[in-house]
């Protein structure tokens, strides 16, 4: 009897990840949701549109004609000033490459779960992360979830933190793994919600209305264009401290036990010999085989853009073994999440390496900025600069 | 964030598209015989004919000038040159 109690305390309900998620969205309540069906996604939005159907939700549930649709429909309604909602997988995500660019440059805080799938060809429906990584540089935020529980909880960090920042979110979820999977989870209220995450109201000029006309994702020539490229990337630079900050509170609201900040979340041994990284569900069964084993760590990254390098690169500086285990891989270089952790490393080392950002959406690079390049090369300090 | 991207009515003028150019066109005030078919060709609208001592000479808005070169190859008396512009 105790320990019924004991579990009962700590989750609620074995739900389907597809259903949590479901729950949370609706609880969050967003104005509108539009998604088009496809697997492994397709539970998520056929209960949300039960919900509708069964009189227990206030969203406006729009039906689309393909994922294109869907993405502009919730493009849409987020620019009119709505709280909305979607969700895709794989070939969908890709189908709506155009319109996350078009979400991201407008700046519209739309939050959008990812039941990650294999992209065709040979057609596959099975999970891996070859679809958030295609979506990698679109601007948006992208959370992995490692089960049911983290997906709910990053579902409300993605709500809070995107709106805070104007920046879109991707919250990754195994496709099968967790969305068709059941387990224990805790699904938290609309009014502990409310604890956390206020309702949505964008700013006046920031949307549109008719008391108040603007234009969205109008021209901008090739200056101002630049600066809104060097404000995204600034902004997903800020966000690191905001996605720590917000997770530490949502931790206490929801009294969450990790030993996670937001960005990684590091397990196992204090001196280990071998640190594993890997991002998502696997996450768990790494867990489950570490245990074997006194040597080794383990880091979870549960945000991967903006990416946490000096989190990594901390957690990993006194460790000479680095193994990286991922879902996706690039085609001529290595795994996109290898590749990113190596340059993580590299803020440890000594070489004097620098990256300018210049001529973005046709800004002229003159010979003046090729020679201020040269002159500054000799100076040492390695960043990301934007010069134009 | 630092730039606006809201675009509020009436705005369009704030798109400068004078960058675009490479090649300025400069008029010879002494050559120029007013006909103005150079301000009525401009496709940006953007020659003005003013008055010079009592005479018709046009005025570039190089804000707005791309440097189509349409006002100096159509001039007749071939009083616009293009300059390179960079």
């Amino acid at each position: 009897m105790k320990n019924k109690k004991i579990i009962k305390k700590v989750k609620d309900h074995i739900l389907e990840g597809s259903r949590a998620i479901a729950l949370t969205i609706n609880n969050i309540g967003p104005d509108v949701i539009s998604a088009y069906p496809i697997t492994p996604q397709t539970h998520i939005v056929e209960d949300l549109a039960q919900f509708k159907a069964d009189g227990q939700a206030d969203y406006e549930y729009v039906r689309a004609e393909s994922e294109f649709a869907a993405a502009s429909i919730v493009l849409g309604a987020c620019a009119a000033g709505s709280r909305v909602y979607s969700a895709t997988s794989s070939q969908g995500l890709l189908l709506m490459t155009e319109v996350l660019y078009n979400i991201s440059g407008m700046r519209l805080p739309i939050v959008m779960t990812c039941a990650n799938r294999a992209i065709s060809a040979p057609i596959n429906i099975w999970n891996d992360h070859s679809d958030a990584m295609a979506v990698r540089d679109s601007g948006w935020m992208q959370f992995f979830s490692e089960n049911h529980q983290e997906a709910v909880y990053q579902h409300l960090l993605a709500y809070k933190v995107a709106e805070k920042m104007k920046l879109p979110a991707l919250v990754n979820v195994d496709g099968f793994i967790l969305t068709h999977s059941y387990e224990p989870v805790s699904i938290p209220s609309k009014s502990n919600i409310k604890k956390y995450l206020p309702d949505y109201h964008p700013a006046s000029g920031d949307f549109l209305d008719t008391k108040n006309p603007v234009t969205m994702g109008g021209f901008f020539s090739p200056n101002e264009y630049f600066q809104t490229r060097e404000d995204i990337y600034n902004d997903f630079n800020l966000s690191l401290q905001e996605i720590k900050k917000e997770y530490k509170k949502l931790k206490k609201v929801f009294n969450i036990k990790s030993s996670g900040n937001g960005l990684i979340e590091y397990t196992g041994a204090k001196k280990p010999k071998v640190i594993l990284i890997a991002m998502g569900s696997v996450a768990g069964t790494i867990k489950e085989t570490m245990k074997k084993y006194s040597d080794v760590g383990f880091i979870k990254i549960t945000t991967f853009r903006p990416f946490p390098a000096e989190e990594i690169s901390q957690a990993i500086k006194d460790c000479k073994n680095i193994t990286i285990i991922e879902k996706a891989v690039s085609p001529g270089s290595g795994g996109p999440l290898f590749n990113e952790v190596k340059a993580a490393i590299f803020k440890n080392d000594k070489t004097n390496i620098k990256n300018y950002i210049a001529g973005i959406g046709g800004k002229d690079i003159s010979q003046k900025i090729i020679e201020k390049i040269i002159q500054d090369s000799h100076k040492p300090n390695s960043s990301t600069k934007f010069i134009g | 964030m630092k730039k606006i991207l809201t675009i509020k009515p009436n705005s369009s003028l704030n798109n400068k598209t004078g960058n675009w150019r490479t090649h300025r066109p400069i008029t010879d005030n002494a050559k120029c015989i007013g006909c103005s078919l150079c301000a009525k060709l401009c496709p940006e609208g953007c020659i003005e004919m003013i008055n010079v001592n009592n005479k018709l000479k046009p005025l570039t808005d190089y804000d707005y000038c791309k440097g189509c070169a349409l006002c100096a190859h159509e001039c007749p008396v071939k009083a616009i040159e293009m300059k390179e512009d960079y």
